[in-house]
């Protein structure tokens, strides 16, 4: 109950906070080579055109199918990417532009947790390694000693054992490796945390653990996160927005309750359709909407509204123009239904 | 497969600590791999001659004995005595550190070279890249001993250039194999971890990149050693190599020892085989080592 009313405060504060990131019409196209030359032939727009702010405090869930630029938008927002246009502030200033050398006290403001628990620890350090890395590189905790303590400190926080800092990343399992992920983000109190499906990668029953961590993380400390999943379930769990992508751009976004309860967009209709009801009889009883087709080469987008080659409710007008996210309830909408 | 321990975060004891790769590794080698194993053997056995040649050689490796010249082998010579009367036995000894001396500083050399060459071409990629493997590209398409044989020329003989040389010319070469290594370690997603975390480069490569290329690493240092050792027996064999009478087994096989080849074909036939036993056991250990830590570089030189 507590915990309830908790977040309902946290959600409300949210509202009133200040705007944290500001991520105007960014869009990220890469170039398609082919040929004998190795021309460019094409660009494959994974990101065209994303607009949304994010707030002191706030959880925004960035879902959509794979492939639809919900990982890229979060690599192009840590400047991981070259960005092709548009504009990213943090904290008010434009990093847009950012050569490394400015993109260095940026880092230690954002921090990532990777998809792959396997992977994205390098496996010839040390636990206590691996964590204490960011400390070392932002000159925080100079002393060893003193970088030690704090490792040990964020084991604790994250449910780990303090007597594991010494040991290699093979030794641990898959939520244990997604932990030390998780410790190493938060070693350098960052303002913004983006997750890159962090969970997709782990067992049922560990995905329910790490996402309860992140969710007391959350409420916690009180950083603002970008939290990329497919999974719709896992995803309403730890928002209090969403912003439901297709094809290279946001079609909906609204906070978590009003997107499950009355979804607006067609696509994110269907999205919500598919989602498995627990109980069996319900499930054997619902009429499932399922979306035709299948999703258009992001390297030639259908024109007008990307997903009017296969909503259910395409007029002619989708085919002309591109809707614009308009205001609907308490989201914002991109569709024509809506104008 | 369901993970029992996470929930109750119940893991093995602390004291069970990485198996220790080292010696897990000399007992797959000698399980496994018995050719490779011998190889290991015969290795350790020319190094040790070469670091103890003082207290295992008879006699000095110019110590002329004019009454026991071109004698065959016998209890008092073991390998038989040349033209002047050395004997050869110590002569192989002492050469065998010459060949260690030259192997291995010539090998470190190289691998160096191919290291911070592999890696930063490998890793930086793009336009420096292009350019670099094109250099690499041209470079290994002259006739390798034709080139050395030129440079030496220009610059004389001696046991530094050789070193210099060879490290120079293979390390040019195996930079390919590490490059190959660096562009798998590249898109692992702890080196973008790191540069997310906002390491420099210099973190990346050398805290990051190297530590996960090691293997090949450690099988190209291998490997070279025994062309490194070849290449200076070919050198010395023309006369291009360490001068005489520094006592380099490619120097003993030519010369005196070509003149009385039907008179003493001992002469010739000593030094040669231990370069054969030598080349032959690196390179057999070299290929154990290579199928047992990275099978990748399978066919590469």
């Amino acid at each position: 109950m507590s915990d309830v009313l908790l977040r309902h405060k946290q959600r409300r504060a949210a509202v009133k906070s200040d705007v944290i990131l500001d991520v105007q019409e960014l869009k990220v196209h890469f170039p398609v080579y082919g040929g004998f030359l190795q021309r460019e032939v094409g660009t494959v727009k994974a990101v065209d055109g994303v607009s949304f702010q994010l707030h002191e405090g706030e959880t925004l869930g960035l879902v959509g199918e794979s492939g639809c630029g919900k990982s890229t938008t979060g690599l192009a927002i840590l400047r991981m990417l070259p960005i092709t246009s548009g504009k990213i502030v943090f904290e008010g200033v434009d990093i847009t532009e950012h050569d490394p050398r400015q993109m260095r006290p940026v880092r230690r403001r954002v921090q990532m947790v990777y998809q792959d628990p396997f992977g994205s620890l390098d496996p010839r350090m040390t636990i206590g390694d691996i964590i204490g890395e960011p400390l070392e590189i932002h000159k925080l905790h100079g002393n060893k000693a003193e970088r030690r303590a704090r490792v040990m400190d964020l084991l604790k926080t994250v449910g780990l054992r303090q007597d594991m800092i010494d040991r290699y990343p093979h030794q641990f399992s898959g939520g244990q490796r997604q932990r030390v992920s998780i410790a190493r983000a938060l070693a350098v109190e960052p303002r913004l945390l983006l997750c890159d499906e962090p969970v997709s990668a782990l067992d049922v029953s560990i995905q329910a653990q790490v996402v309860n961590l992140f969710q007391e993380l959350q409420e916690e400390l009180g950083i603002s996160t970008i939290f990329v999943a497919h999974d719709l379930a896992v995803v309403r769990h730890v928002s209090h927005r969403l912003a439901v992508m297709y094809l290279g751009t946001i079609v909906e976004i609204s906070t978590c309750d009003e997107l499950y309860a009355h979804p607006k967009h067609p696509y994110t209709q269907a999205l919500m359709a598919a989602i498995p009801v627990p109980n069996p009889v319900i499930e054997a009883g619902r009429s499932h909407q399922t979306i035709q087709g299948e999703v258009p080469s992001a390297q030639h987008p259908p024109g007008g509204c990307r997903f009017h080659p296969r909503c259910p409710h395409a007029m002619p007008i989708c085919k002309e123009q591109t809707p614009k996210l308009l205001p609907q309830g308490s989201g914002l909408v991109a569709c024509h239904l809506f104008t | 497969m369901p993970d029992i321990t996470e929930t109750s975060l119940i893991i093995l004891p602390a004291s069970i600590k990485r198996p220790n790769a080292v010696s897990e590794f000399f007992v797959r080698l000698f399980r496994e791999k018995p050719l490779g194993a011998a190889g290991a053997v015969i290795c350790l056995l020319f190094l040790f001659a070469g670091i103890f040649a003082d207290v295992l050689a008879p006699y000095g490796y110019n110590q002329i004995m004019p009454i026991n010249r071109m004698k065959p082998p016998s209890w008092q010579f073991w390998f038989g005595t040349d033209n002047l009367g050395r004997d050869i036995f110590s002569r192989v000894v002492y050469g065998a550190r010459l060949s260690v001396i030259i192997g291995l500083s010539a090998a470190s050399l190289a691998t160096a070279i191919s290291i911070v060459l592999g890696i930063i071409s490998g890793y930086l990629g793009g336009r420096f890249d292009m350019l670099v493997q094109r250099f690499v590209d041209a470079w290994m398409s002259f006739p390798e001993l034709v080139v050395l044989i030129v440079i030496v020329a220009v610059i004389g003989p001696g046991m530094f250039p050789v070193i210099i040389i060879l490290g120079g010319f293979l390390g040019i070469g195996g930079s390919r194999i590490i490059r190959s290594a660096v562009l798998s370690v590249r898109e692992q997603s702890y080196i973008h971890a790191a540069q997310s975390i906002g390491a420099g480069i210099n973190r990346i490569l050398w805290r990051h990149v190297l530590p996960n290329v090691l293997p090949p690493v450690i099988v190209l240092f291998t490997t070279r050693v025994g062309a490194v050792i070849l290449a200076e027996a070919s050198l010395s064999f023309l006369g291009l190599g360490v001068p005489p009478p520094a006592p380099s087994w490619g120097g003993m096989l030519t010369g005196s020892s070509r003149n009385y080849m039907y008179l003493a074909p001992w002469m010739a036939l000593a030094p040669g085989i231990c370069l054969t036993l030598v080349v032959f056991s690196i390179n057999m250990f070299g290929d154990a080592m290579r199928d047992l830590l990275d099978p990748r570089m399978r066919g590469h030189r």
